[in-house]
């Protein structure tokens, strides 16, 4: 089989910049620690039909002490609302990090906080588990960003980012309400 | 004497084809065009922002299922009649797959647009992506089912001409353009293999009401098994043309008929085993198949290199035959003027531009930033909206008088289409992308939120809004303007007009310099199937292990 020198040079090239995609994507998740969410650890998933059960009985901010993060977050995703954040801004501490925990108990929705790279499916039966830090104080929009049904494009919230010294424990939650 | 004096048999169902897969593209359009209007709120009224969901269902499943799916088995009934040099086999046979894909898509669209009639008890507002619980009428499902079915007989029916040609050329080389068909077909088998299992397993009986509750991973898995390779299954076609009737278009010859070949193979065996790379986002998708997808799906990038090459190099050849020169200047000596090589070109160019805002999605953690964002519309316009679509209408400016027996009339029309389609798609495409790294939201009826500011890197939001109203008019003032051109050019000439264009040039590097082995289906078809169970047989396993319908959740009919 006869292969032209430019086509075998351009394959060559071809590979090379493929070989640079892929290593981008490693650094990012290696060095610049850029993970994506992904579901429990344990692989546990729960039933969408019996939330109470779960510590999403009580969606909220928690205080953990598990290495990774120093407060954990459920959230519950729902036709058409975020439990927190849709009623009344969640409220977070900058510079602090934060492990989110998500599920829906009706139909699939997604989660995006605009001008962020949190973005994720929220599944019945799984949880999205991903860990984040917010750097900057300010409001942020807060989006479900998979139809959902008639009302999808009125599902929204806001997450409060204050600096870590202003932010008021007395929002906590109980984990076993 | 051209294809429909040689095999008026043939003609007849490919005809039938493309008047449906063009009166979906007719319909489709004019969703999408209603969409632009409401989501970008320059026209709001015409319909509901409820009723939004069913028209964007109605332009996703019309347009990526229905106009690519109908032409595609027209183009290829045309490519194998002619590259065999048959009649179909059996033409009853023939016409039963044309009836089960057409019946199927007629109850498809009866659930789609019963949601838009009041008082209506059918509706199917689940989108082109159907994600369980979201619950459609069972005429949806079923229809859908037909559709894949009807595709699979079609498939079948080639492969039957092909061992029948076979019988009386044993050692010849498989012809060019029924050697992509076939493994166009080998990679549909193998990858729509999901849907049918998640449409007829699962979704059948749930909507029916057999079962209730209804796990959304296991039916969302299997759809995105089955939902990257079917842009293969637009795009193959696309490069069936590309490979095997542009470089004559242009003035020239293919460059090498190996390498067509090679291409091939590559897309059969990494088209399906990169299906996660849809889900990166999703809980419940151990890390390593997400990491695997990153590759694998990266590595496909290298085949639709290898065709940016081989047609560059052809339409080069093309050019410096009809007397083009220099490094560059060669482009100019191309026939702009020529409706069905303009459409092909230009198609061609946003597909590279495409391609790189696909390198994006596909990488992992960047894709974060972008993902279910107007980016992602922003990225497959200019795939199957472009490259597929717009090589689909450019080549039936060239067949057309090949199904008629007349030569082209409304040329000037024709040639003003796809200059129009690229200036449409040009405004529209570069705002949805910008909009997506915005972070405004794909598949919305209003994406202005109360809670929400977007702060764009580049432009304005307003501005992007604008171009998104203005480009989607301009593409559906282009597709009337297909669509006039088809209509005043059906009928049958009552004589065929001697000078139809209808020849194919034997490629610069032909099949005797291409090795045995790229013929060998099985050994390919083999190692397809491995990489496939390599890649899903475990996430797969783990997800049916706690039972096919749990963790389940209640229905939710839309």
């Amino acid at each position: 089989m006869h292969i032209h020198r430019f086509e075998k040079l351009w394959i060559g090239l071809s590979l090379f910049l493929i070989a640079c995609f892929i290593g981008i994507v490693m650094f990012g998740f290696t060095v610049l620690d850029l993970k994506v969410p992904g579901g429990d650890p344990s692989g546990q998933t729960v039933d969408p039909m019996n939330l109470t059960e779960t510590p999403f009985a009580n969606p909220g901010i928690r205080e953990i002490e598990d290495g990774q993060a120093e407060y954990e977050v459920y959230m519950v995703a729902r036709k058409f609302l975020f439990q927190p954040s849709t009623g009344g801004a969640l409220e977070l501490p900058a510079d602090t990090r934060v492990t989110f925990h998500l599920t829906s108990p009706d139909v699939i929705h997604g989660l995006e906080v605009v001008g962020t790279n949190i973005n994720s499916m929220v599944i019945p039966g799984q949880v999205a588990t991903f860990t984040t830090i917010f750097p900057e104080t300010g409001t942020y929009g807060l989006i479900c960003h998979e139809y959902c049904g008639a009302a999808h494009h009125s599902m929204q919230g806001q997450i409060k980012v204050v600096p870590k010294d202003e932010f008021d424990e007395s929002t906590l939650v109980d984990a076993d309400a | 004497m051209t294809f429909v004096d040689h095999y008026p048999k043939a003609t007849r169902v490919i005809k039938a084809a493309f008047l449906v897969a063009f009166t979906a593209l007719g319909l489709g359009g004019l969703g999408g065009l209603l969409q632009a209007l409401h989501r970008t709120d320059t026209v709001r009224g015409i319909i509901s922002s409820t009723q939004y969901y069913d028209v964007l269902t109605g332009h996703g499943v019309l347009l990526a299922l229905v106009f690519t799916t109908f032409f595609i088995v027209g183009l290829y009934q045309w490519g194998i009649s002619r590259s065999l040099d048959r009649e179909p086999e059996n033409m009853t046979f023939t016409w039963t797959w044309f009836w089960v894909m057409t019946v199927g898509t007629t109850l498809t669209t009866i659930a789609i647009v019963g949601g838009l009639i009041p008082g209506s008890e059918i509706s199917a507002a689940v989108l082109y992506t159907f994600y369980p619980p979201l619950q459609a009428h069972p005429l949806f499902y079923i229809g859908a089912a037909g559709l894949v079915v009807g595709s699979w007989m079609a498939a079948a029916d080639w492969f039957w001409s092909f061992w029948k040609w076979r019988e009386n050329n044993a050692e010849e080389s498989i012809p060019l353009q029924t050697y992509m068909v076939l493994f166009t077909m080998l990679m549909w088998y193998i990858s729509s293999l999901g849907v049918a299992l998640e449409v007829v397993v699962l979704l059948i009986p749930w909507s029916l009401g057999l079962v209730t509750n209804i796990d959304p991973l296991l039916p969302r898995t299997l759809f995105w098994y089955f939902g990257h390779a079917v842009v293969y299954f637009w795009l193959l076609p696309a490069y069936f043309v590309w490979y095997s009737i542009l470089p004559k278009l242009s003035g020239g010859r293919l460059f090498s008929d190996s390498l067509t070949r090679i291409v091939f193979i590559m897309f059969l065996l990494l088209s399906t085993p990169i299906g996660f790379h849809h889900q990166y986002a999703d809980p419940g998708i151990d890390l390593g198949y997400k990491l695997w997808a990153v590759i694998s799906t990266l590595l496909i990038v290298l085949p639709s290199l290898m065709t940016a090459f081989t047609v560059i190099s052809s339409m080069e050849h093309g050019a410096r035959q009809r007397g083009g020169s220099g490094y560059f200047a060669w482009m100019g000596a191309l026939p702009w003027n020529r409706p069905a090589f303009v459409g092909c070109a230009l198609a061609g160019i946003m597909f590279a531009a495409g391609g790189f805002s696909g390198i994006i999605n596909a990488s992992l953690n960047i894709d974060m930033l972008i993902h279910n964002t107007a980016w992602i519309p922003g990225h497959f316009h200019l795939t199957v909206g472009t490259a597929s679509a717009l090589t689909f209408m450019a080549i039936t400016y060239w067949l057309l008088p090949q199904l008629t027996g007349r030569t082209l009339k409304y040329n000037k029309l024709a040639l003003a289409q796809p200059y129009t389609w690229f200036i449409g798609m040009t405004l529209m495409s570069n705002a949805l992308h910008r909009a997506g790294l915005a972070g405004i939201p794909r598949r919305v009826a209003e994406p202005m939120y109360r809670l929400v500011d977007y702060d764009p890197p580049f432009g304005t939001v307003d501005e992007m809004q604008w171009q998104v109203a203005v480009g989607g008019t301009i593409l559906f003032i282009s597709l009337i303007m297909f669509l006039v051109v088809v209509v005043a050019n059906w009928s049958r000439a009552d004589e065929t007009a001697a000078d139809i264009d209808d020849t194919l040039p034997s490629p610069l590097s032909g099949a005797e310099h291409s090795p045995k082995i790229l013929d060998n289906m099985k050994l390919w078809i083999g190692i397809a199937i491995v990489l496939v169970l390599l890649a899903y047989t475990l996430p797969l396993a783990d997800m049916v292990m706690d039972g096919l319908f749990s963790p389940g959740a209640p229905p939710s009919p839309v």
